[in-house]
């Protein structure tokens, strides 16, 4: 393997921002930084820097020793002879004679990149220690990735690395690169075989069909971003004009497409713009999925409650499932699938378009009441311009066509969403694609099958029978980074290069795209599509980086050949993102017959007849999306919002519906669609909409890898290509079997105490200085002592926690796992009670009077409040947990003894304890070992760790102040799960800086303190919730 | 004290009159001296010796595995461990009571129980004293508990109550070891004297220290056990006083409470005195020592019972009053969720069996019904054990934060480790039974001197 990039013979990449910070070298306008160059240039230094991380990149897994990992882990051997092969060379280890320029001992360097979800990109800045990636932080400068740091504290660009948001997908890519399970070879069959091998197999077959002008070549893609991939793809299709390309993923945009088709006629792709004053989502989960996820959060969530100023968004919620966005919702309405249909149409018509359907549903006693169609459209139509209607993924076409029309008719477009040319290079119903391949591997006409990505074996609709079509294709290959379900029946199956190995692109939901540059050379024999296709087009040997720079150059200099390329690519590579890519704006117009073509599509919608059982409502899941993710421990082990299920999947159900069908939480049940079964366990969520099941994708894998083989039940044989999101139940049956279910939190009310205080924006402007729903109970009384105060004259580390703005999303918690080392325990572990999250997100339900069935939902972020009279200090008998000057309530881990006696006096239950030796694979398995954050120790067993508001980061802060002689300031420091919320629910800083945010928000008079009345003095204070519900509605 | 009339029964005095300097010698010593090992001693001591050897793999199997073998998690991070160190400590507690103040206090009657209501309380006590050990997450490091000159430079917390409670529980160990072992000198020189074999001649005879038994040697004696006496007293009351601060200085709901410290006192002594109750009734059937452990005896510890059990009892009402009467949700919470959560069933059990049942006692002929004291003995021990349970572990379960609560559930490693405890503490009994005189031979020697005196 050479040196440290694979086979460019230089690091083509471009640092962001490292410990070049003091060096000046910043000063220098992003294009042209010499300290770079010289980096860049210099063969030398990387020959140098070779050998320190190669010795890891032909290593194999340590087989024995993977032993424990599998206890905990608890999964099957079934990869186990996939590996093991490769001997170590025996190497020997040379100092930098010449160090490279950059790269300093201990300082991270940041490098942008990108991943694809979701239909769109997200921008990422991935930190790396002396060439191994270690944390994912988001790129601010992509259009998808809201500023992390504070805007009323933001310095100047140039002092800091400025970080954006992320989710806990982004967070746990980080994970999935030392992944021990990734495939690290070629199979033939099988049986490890070589590049070499494949690729003359492969001529031999193309050779063969080349004739026929490549007749029976068939290509199934992911729906393709890359525009690199989407001009490889071309080339082949000139090449084999009768081949045919597919395109699939489960979690697909058909029905987005086909309502835009419905409204304009045309694609489109919707990008929203400004911040809108009234949404209304129709069973959309914006906050959760699809590629605006995280700006439409910050947009509509991300707002710290003022007295006076522009008023909160009001965001209206209409769901059959139950989401964080509703969770989050002024005004949240639980209705069955059909009665989004019809609430949209009843929306719709008092805003004037005259289509009838779904009378029945609204209306006094109804699932819809007038009240709330009537007070949606008053606040949507006194908005004209400032609100927005977002349409969910699952809904029919028709919702997709009428929410384009009431942005239409409400002056949005071009307001809060505007439209553009699609960012699919072909946007087609993947479904049908599928559908057609599938019916033509059955029809025998496919001889040979190139899958790149995916996992459709697992995934396809059943009514293909994609799996046992794949099974009978004479030359299939699949390239993945897992010998999944799909390559298990593919002839070949070809290891994919992870994202932080690749070379790539992709592109933003405006269009934007981003160079996807490696991070670390491939930790095994890893290739990527763009490779693997040149193959395919006979250039086996090209390099990714060549191709995608290469796609880059000829599309620039064709289109302005004036600039100069270079300087464009590094810059492009630096910012994360390419300048001036947007794809077109569009002005589309509705169609002549809007109205008939509306009318023709909801007829079928309600003709049929209702039955009484319920419908089932399919959705991707929070931690592993379709299944792609279903080896991460970290996304398994995380609680999933509202039922803090971990490590499984279950029928989430309402209480009422539960009753009918003598159903309890924790029962596993038989959900029959048709003539597919599946058994899974039930959990009883109170808000859920009644007569509703919702079945989340991407469980029940068989070769997923070690973590993640069967984890929960695979719903995906009920999920038929024509009910793609919802389909009706046959049968459902309690199986009388109970399974044990691993959730973090078990009770979800409050028990009347105070924990967390919410109002609405009226209370608030009523009494700006003292709300009436801040008055507290019990106790309020000062407290004294007879022990002088003590006094914090430098910083004063402190963090306010703005509940409003919490949509629940777990990107803190994946965050600051990644960042602290934070073991992964298992299923069994957590059902003990013993997961280790510093962080955690407590949900609570508020019952209403007024409406039973539909509580309101607060999520409340609890980590150490770092306590200024700490409960748990005084009684640790050996002092390992102590006050520093500056607050910080700190752990000295091997000092700890392991009484537990702190965790036991924490008010807050935060503190988390080795039970076992959590991180016993780390120590054996060799590619675990380059994941952990080497500024964080790894705890042993036995002790007691929790947060430490990332003392590693206040600490390099602390130096890079130090060095240029001033004070930290304020927003220098960003906290891990502070940089990745969404919503920039989270502010740390100096609490003594009369001018830091943190300081401004605490004196806020929505501040409180949890558990305030114990006078722990906790320094992690909360913002009461405030939400804006409308006048009308209460 | 005197020791009745004329026409007092037998079972109401302290010891029989019939009782001679030579009878009684030979009755006690005999035990220890005879050739013979008893079936009933071999199968109790086998038993014993098989829950000690599960005591050890439990032990070998937590030093391997850790602490996650037993069924502790966030937020109920003590479990049996402390539960059984508390409860155990608590029977530790008679001992030195009987020994220290009712010596003090001139209870004769304290004579014959003394001796191995001592050698239960370091039995206990050692039992007690593992948990603490073991519970620890690197029991290697317990060393740092205590203030050694480190080359790290670092001290103990003094603040913390784990620290007082090392102190506490190891000078009560060690003041009960050598009030223990001073008072068994005498005794010791008895056994060398009148043993026949050559080893435990030499072995009584070095334990002995050189007794001859000359008037100087008991003035110095006599000086000596009343000094340990009352440098023993205190302790009485400070060690479950400490154990009680474990709780008591914590802020959790159902711990925080200034009750503790007497409460936990008088819940010690409570279930010593159902401890020495429970080996002195089988033993005295056993040995033939119904001269020596009287009905009398039984009696009298018995009323000592239904005292601190009602103190006990007031404890209890004290801390309903208190969490009512504090206004503090948490606090009222921790109450109700005793008497109506998930452990409410324990909570009424103890309830039962250390206010409702020991009421028995307040009648004599179920005060001199060995069978019903035996019986409300174990009722008592059973009673104490589910009282820490309920402090340690249903305080815990649910405290501030209803996100955090979790319910605990005991492994079978739990189990094991307790009962090989209770295994260990027996096969020591056991051993102590054979090899050492169980009752004071010389003090009874003065007490026959005493009754014959006063008759005469």
């Amino acid at each position: 393997m050479n040196a440290f990039w694979g086979k460019s013979s230089a690091d083509p990449r471009l640092p962001i921002i490292g410990q070049a910070v003091a060096s000046g070298a910043r000063s220098e306008s992003a294009s042209s930084r010499p300290s770079v160059r010289e980096w860049v240039h210099d063969e030398g230094m990387l020959r140098s820097l070779g050998p320190e991380f190669a010795e890891y990149a032909d290593l194999p897994p340590d087989e024995p020793t993977r032993r424990h990992f599998l206890q905990i882990m608890g999964a099957s051997m079934a990869l186990a002879t996939a590996s093991g092969c490769v001997n170590q060379p025996q190497e020997t280890i040379v100092p930098y004679v010449r160090p490279p320029e950059q790269l300093v001992p201990g300082k991270p360097l940041y490098y942008a990149t990108a991943m694809t979800l979701a239909g769109g990109s997200l921008g990422l800045l991935v930190e790396t220690h002396m060439g191994r990636p270690t944390k994912v932080e988001g790129n601010p400068l992509h259009p998808a990735v809201p500023e992390a740091m504070p805007a009323a504290s933001r310095v100047a660009p140039a002092d800091v690395l400025r970080f954006g948001a992320t989710d806990a997908f982004a967070q746990a890519v980080m994970l999935s690169l030392y992944d021990p399970d990734r495939s690290q070879t070629i199979l033939r069959n099988g049986q490890i075989d070589t590049w070499e091998t494949l690729y003359s197999e492969l001529r031999t077959a193309l050779e063969r069909l080349a004739p026929g002008g490549g007749q029976g070549l068939r290509l199934l893609t992911e729906p393709v971003l890359s525009p690199t991939l989407a001009g490889q793809i071309q080339q082949l299709l000139t090449q084999f004009p009768n081949a045919r390309w597919h395109q699939y993923e489960p979690i697909h945009d058909d029905n987005v497409l086909a309502g835009a088709r419905l409204a304009f006629g045309d694609d489109v792709g919707i990008n929203y713009l400004n911040a809108p004053q009234v949404v209304l989502s129709l069973d959309a989960d914006c906050f959760g999925d699809g590629p605006s996820r995280l700006q439409l959060a910050r947009k509509i969530r991300g707002q710290v409650p003022k007295a006076s100023g522009a008023a909160l968004p009001r965001l209206y919620v209409v769901e059959s499932s139950s989401t964080i966005t509703g969770t989050v919702a002024d005004h949240r309405l639980p209705v069955s699938p059909r009665g989004v249909v019809a609430f949209a149409l009843a929306v719709a018509r008092e805003v004037g378009l005259g289509v009838s359907g779904g009378e029945d549903y609204v209306g006094a006693e109804k699932k819809i009441p007038q009240n709330w169609v009537d007070t949606v459209v008053q606040d949507l139509t006194s908005s004209r311009g400032r609100s927005v209607v977002i349409a969910g993924r699952g809904q029919p076409p028709v919702v997709h066509a009428v929410a384009h029309w009431l942005n239409f008719s409400l002056g949005n477009v071009g307001q809060t969403v505007e439209y553009r040319a699609p960012i699919l290079v072909r946007s087609e119903s993947v479904v049908a694609s599928i559908g057609e391949l599938a019916r033509a591997i059955h029809a025998k006409e496919v001889e040979a099958l190139v899958i790149l990505g995916g996992n459709p074996a697992y995934n396809a609709p059943v009514d293909t029978k994609f799996a046992d079509a794949l099974a009978t294709v004479p030359f299939a290959l699949h390239l993945s980074q897992y010998v999944d379900e799909t390559s298990a029946r593919c002839k070949w199956h070809i290891s994919e290069a992870h994202l932080f190995e690749s070379w790539s692109d992709t592109r933003a939901v405006d269009g934007t795209a981003s160079i996807v540059q490696p991070l670390i050379a491939p930790l095994y024999e890893g290739k990527t599509a763009h490779e693997l296709l040149a193959a395919l087009s006979g250039s086996p040997a090209s390099s990714s980086h060549d191709l995608v720079r290469g796609y880059w150059q000829q599309r620039l200099s064709a289109t302005d050949g004036s600039r100069d390329f270079e300087r464009l690519w590094k810059t492009a590579l630096h910012d994360g993102v390419m300048a001036g890519t947007q794809s077109d704006v569009r002005t589309p117009a509705l169609t002549a017959d809007f109205n008939d073509v509306i009318a023709a599509q909801v007829a079928p919608v309600f003709a049929a007849t209702v039955s009484k059982l319920p419908q089932i409502s399919f959705r991707p899941d929070s931690s592993v999306w379709d299944g792609r993710f279903a080896n991460s421990g970290w996304l398994q082990e995380l609680p999933r919002p509202l039922t803090k299920l971990t490590w499984d999947n279950a029928v989430l159900i309402s209480p009422r519906t539960a009753d009918e069908h003598r159903i309890r939480t924790g029962d596993v049940i038989a959900v029959s669609a048709g003539d597919q079964s599946v058994e899974l366990p039930a959990f009883v969520v109170p808000g859920h909409p009644d007569q509703t099941l919702t079945l989340h994708l991407g469980y029940g894998r068989q070769r997923a890898g070690r973590v993640g083989n069967g984890v929960g039940a695979d719903v995906y044989p009920l999920r038929r290509g024509s009910a793609s999101w919802f389909a009706d139940v046959t049968e459902i049956r309690n199986t009388g079997r109970t399974a044990e279910l691993a959730t973090t939190q078990h009770h979800h009310h409050m028990a009347g105490r105070e924990l967390v205080r919410a109002g609405t924006l009226a209370e608030f402007r009523e009494a700006p200085d003292h709300p009436a729903f801040m008055a507290a109970h019990g106790h309020a009384e000062p407290h004294s002592s007879m022990y002088p105060e003590r006094a914090y004259d430098g910083y004063k580390w402190g963090m306010v926690v703005n509940q409003s703005a919490c949509i629940g999303c777990n990107a803190c918690v994946v965050a600051c796992q990644s960042e602290n080392n934070i073991p992964v325990v298992g299923k069994d572990q957590v059902w003990r009670g013993r997961e280790m999250h510093w962080l955690r997100i407590d949900s609570y339900y508020h019952d209403r009077e007024d409406e039973p069935a539909n509580p309101t939902v607060y999520h409340q972020p609890v980590m150490c409040v770092h306590c200024e009279l700490a409960p748990c200090e005084p009684v640790c008998p050996v002092a390992a947990t102590t006050h520093s000057d500056e607050g910080l309530n700190e752990m000295t881990y091997n000092r700890c003894i392991g009484t537990r006696y702190c965790s036991n006096n924490c008010p807050y239950k935060v503190r988390r304890f080795n039970f076992f030796d959590y991180n016993g694979e780390l120590r054996e398995d060799k590619t675990m070992q380059l994941r952990p954050n080497p500024d964080v120790t790894i705890r042993s067993r036995g002790v007691m760790e929790k947060c430490t508001y990332c003392v590693q980061r206040i600490n390099a802060a602390r130096i890079a102040a130090d060095i240029e002689g001033r004070q930290i300031r304020d927003g220098e420091i960003l906290t891990a799960c502070q940089a990745a919320c969404p919503t920039q629910a989270l502010t740390f800083g100096n609490l003594n800086d009369e001018q830091s945010e943190v300081r401004q928000l605490s004196e806020s008079s929505l501040n409180y303190a949890l558990l305030g009345e114990l006078n722990t003095r906790p320094r992690t204070t909360y913002l009461a919730v405030v939400r804006n519900p409308h006048g009308a509605m209460e | 004290m005197t020791t009745g009339t004329k026409d007092d029964t037998n079972s109401d005095s302290l010891l029989s009159r019939e009782h001679s300097f030579a009878s009684v010698t030979d009755k006690i010593a005999s035990i220890v001296l005879a050739r013979r090992l008893k079936r009933g001693w071999i199968v109790g001591l086998l038993i014993s010796f098989a829950l000690t050897m599960l005591l050890f793999l439990s032990v070998a199997w937590l030093f391997a595995k850790g602490v996650g073998i037993w069924g502790i998690a966030i937020p109920v991070a003590w479990g049996f461990a402390i539960v059984n160190f508390v409860w155990w400590v608590g029977i530790g507690h008679a001992g030195t009571l009987i020994s220290a103040i009712l010596l003090l206090l001139k209870q004769e009657w304290r004579t014959s129980i003394n001796r191995f209501a001592e050698a239960m309380t370091l039995f206990a006590v050692a039992c007690a004293a593992l948990f603490p050990l073991l519970h620890l997450g690197r029991p290697q490091f317990f060393y740092w508990m205590a203030p050694y000159p480190s080359t790290m430079g670092v001290w103990p917390q003094f603040r913390s109550p784990l620290i007082w409670d090392f102190f506490a529980v190891g000078t009560y160990a060690t003041a009960s070891l050598l009030f223990w072992y001073v008072g068994l000198i005498p005794d010791l020189a008895t056994l060398r004297d009148r043993s026949k074999r050559r080893f435990p001649q030499v072995a009584y005879g070095i334990l002995a220290m050189g007794w001859r038994g000359s008037a100087r040697h008991w003035r110095r004696y006599q000086d000596a056990y009343l000094l340990l006496a009352a440098l023993a007293t205190p302790l009485v009351v400070s060690v479950h006083s400490v154990v009680s601060f474990d709780f008591a200085t914590g802020i959790v709901p159902g711990w925080h409470s200034t009750v503790f410290p007497p409460y936990f006192v008088a819940g010690a002594i409570y279930s010593g005195f159902a401890m020495v109750l429970t080996i002195a009734i089988p033993l005295r059937a056993a040995y033939g020592l119904r001269d020596f452990i009287t009905d009398r005896h039984l009696d009298n510890m018995a009323k000592v019972m239904l005292a601190s059990g009602l103190i006990v009892a007031y404890g209890y009402l004290t801390e309903t009053f208190t969490a009512w009467y504090s206004g503090h949700e948490s606090e009222w919470f921790s109450v109700v969720n005793r008497a109506t959560g998930p452990y409410a069933f324990l909570f009424w059990l103890l309830i039962a069996c250390n206010i409702v049942i020991p009421q028995l006692l307040w009648f004599a002929n179920v005060r001199r019904n060995v069978y019903a004291l035996f019986a409300l003995s174990l009722v008592i021990n059973l009673g104490m054990w589910l009282e820490r349970f309920i402090i340690v572990v249903v305080s815990l379960h649910k405290d501030f934060l209803p996100s955090s609560w979790d319910i605990y559930v005991p492994t079978f490693w739990d189990w094991s480790t307790f009962i090989g405890t209770i295994g260990l503490f027996t096969a020591l009994m056991f051993l102590f039974i054979r090899l050492l005189p169980v009752i004071s031979i010389f003090e009874m020697r003065e007490m026959v001197e005493e009754s014959h005196g006063e008759s005469s």
